[in-house]
């Protein structure tokens, strides 16, 4: 937050630590940058986020399918409709959030 | 608290009820509220007493107040990128206030207010509505190819549409039903364990050293409700910055 000045001064700074560190072994490289993104993927953690991300598309398409249903008197049809559009929601956030690659975990 | 013969309340915790007396009670004023402004004046509290001193070397609370700028700070740059630093603020305080929401209700006597699904419901809303009144103003109607992703084929559109806004509409639910449900999980095995501890006590001298068990679990279990409580304050503000990121760059 001071100046450019240092900035680099600061970074040459964290560089030299790190080098430091790093040939101390004190570096605990990829478990460290893994934690402080926070996303140890536990068992629990990944059974929460796959169950949210199927539930939440769920809600959202049961409650627009129900709400047409409601609007144009057409009961089930866009109920069904939009339950399976849900599921393919669901399916779709799941693989944006924790498809191939973008685990830190499984690459 | 349920200490009644084999009977766990564990939802009873979550009641509303209001304080201050009479004057409460007609404004319908709960603990949940009084414990939010608690949360707010502790976060404005601990920036002003961390900033009062201004010293080059800074003592223990306004290192705490600086690492906790900088780590907002940081983190909305590194996401959002240098458009990003005027929804700082914004960050910011939602970080702080489910933060300090989530570590509150951790204390005896206390209430969870981000354990209800109405108050993070209506933090994930001013989100989701926030980020897309500013995709709006930036990008205008291109807004809207946000639900058409790159290449493809026209003939998908009726399926691919409808799944993209569905998985748009879906963020603001996940996002409340996240925190919501961590919240209340974490507090209910609090709850069941506690009324374990009493029921056993109740069964004599065996009991008392059986009722160490579930102590122990319980002491174990706050700690990992610390993580938890910081941990889903940091997801709640980190998918913020995701979506807001979206909402800055498109794709």
């Amino acid at each position: 937050m001071s100046g450019d000045n240092g900035g680099t001064e600061k970074s040459s700074f964290e560089a030299r630590l790190h080098s430091a560190r790093l040939r101390q072994g004190l570096e605990p490289a990829a478990t460290a940058a893994k934690e402080s993104g926070g996303a140890v993927p536990s068992a629990l953690g990944v059974g929460m986020r796959v169950g949210v991300e199927l539930v939440s598309a769920m809600v959202v398409a049961v409650a627009i399918g129900w709400a047409l249903d409601r609007w144009l008197h057409t009961s089930p049809l866009f109920l069904v409709l939009f339950v399976l559009l849900g599921f393919g929601a669901g399916i779709a956030n799941l693989w944006r959030t924790m498809g191939p690659g973008r685990m830190p975990g499984g690459q | 608290m349920a200490a009644g013969e084999a009977s766990i309340d564990a939802l009873g915790q979550f009641k509303l009820h209001t304080v201050f007396g009479p004057i409460g009670a007609s404004v319908n004023f709960t603990q949940s509220n009084l414990l939010m402004v608690v949360a707010g004046a502790l976060t404005l509290a601990f920036l002003y007493f961390g900033a009062k001193p201004q010293a080059v070397i800074p003592g223990r609370l306004q290192a705490a107040a600086e690492l906790a700028y900088d780590f907002i700070y940081n983190l909305v740059n590194d996401q959002i990128g240098h458009e990003g630093k005027k929804f700082f603020p914004f960050v910011f305080t939602l970080f702080f206030f489910i933060l300090f929401g989530n570590l509150l209700g951790l204390l005896p006597f206390t209430f969870t207010f981000t354990s209800h699904i109405a108050v993070t419901g209506a933090l994930a809303i001013m989100v989701i509505v926030l980020v897309t009144v500013v995709a709006l103003s930036i990008h205008g109607w291109k807004f809207f190819s946000y639900f058409w992703p790159h290449g493809a084929p026209i003939a998908l559109a009726p399926i691919i549409v409808p799944v993209e806004v569905i998985s748009y509409l879906s963020r603001p639910v996940s996002l409340s039903i996240r925190l919501f449900a961590n919240m209340v999980a974490g507090h209910v095995m609090f709850e069941v364990f506690a009324t374990f501890m009493v029921m056993m006590a109740g069964a004599g001298v065996i009991g008392y050293v059986g009722a160490v068990g579930p102590l122990a679990l319980n002491v174990i279990l706050m700690g990992f409700e610390l993580l938890v409580a910081a941990l889903q304050a940091y997801v709640f503000a980190v998918l913020t910055c995701i979506y807001l990121h979206d909402a800055v760059h498109l794709h």
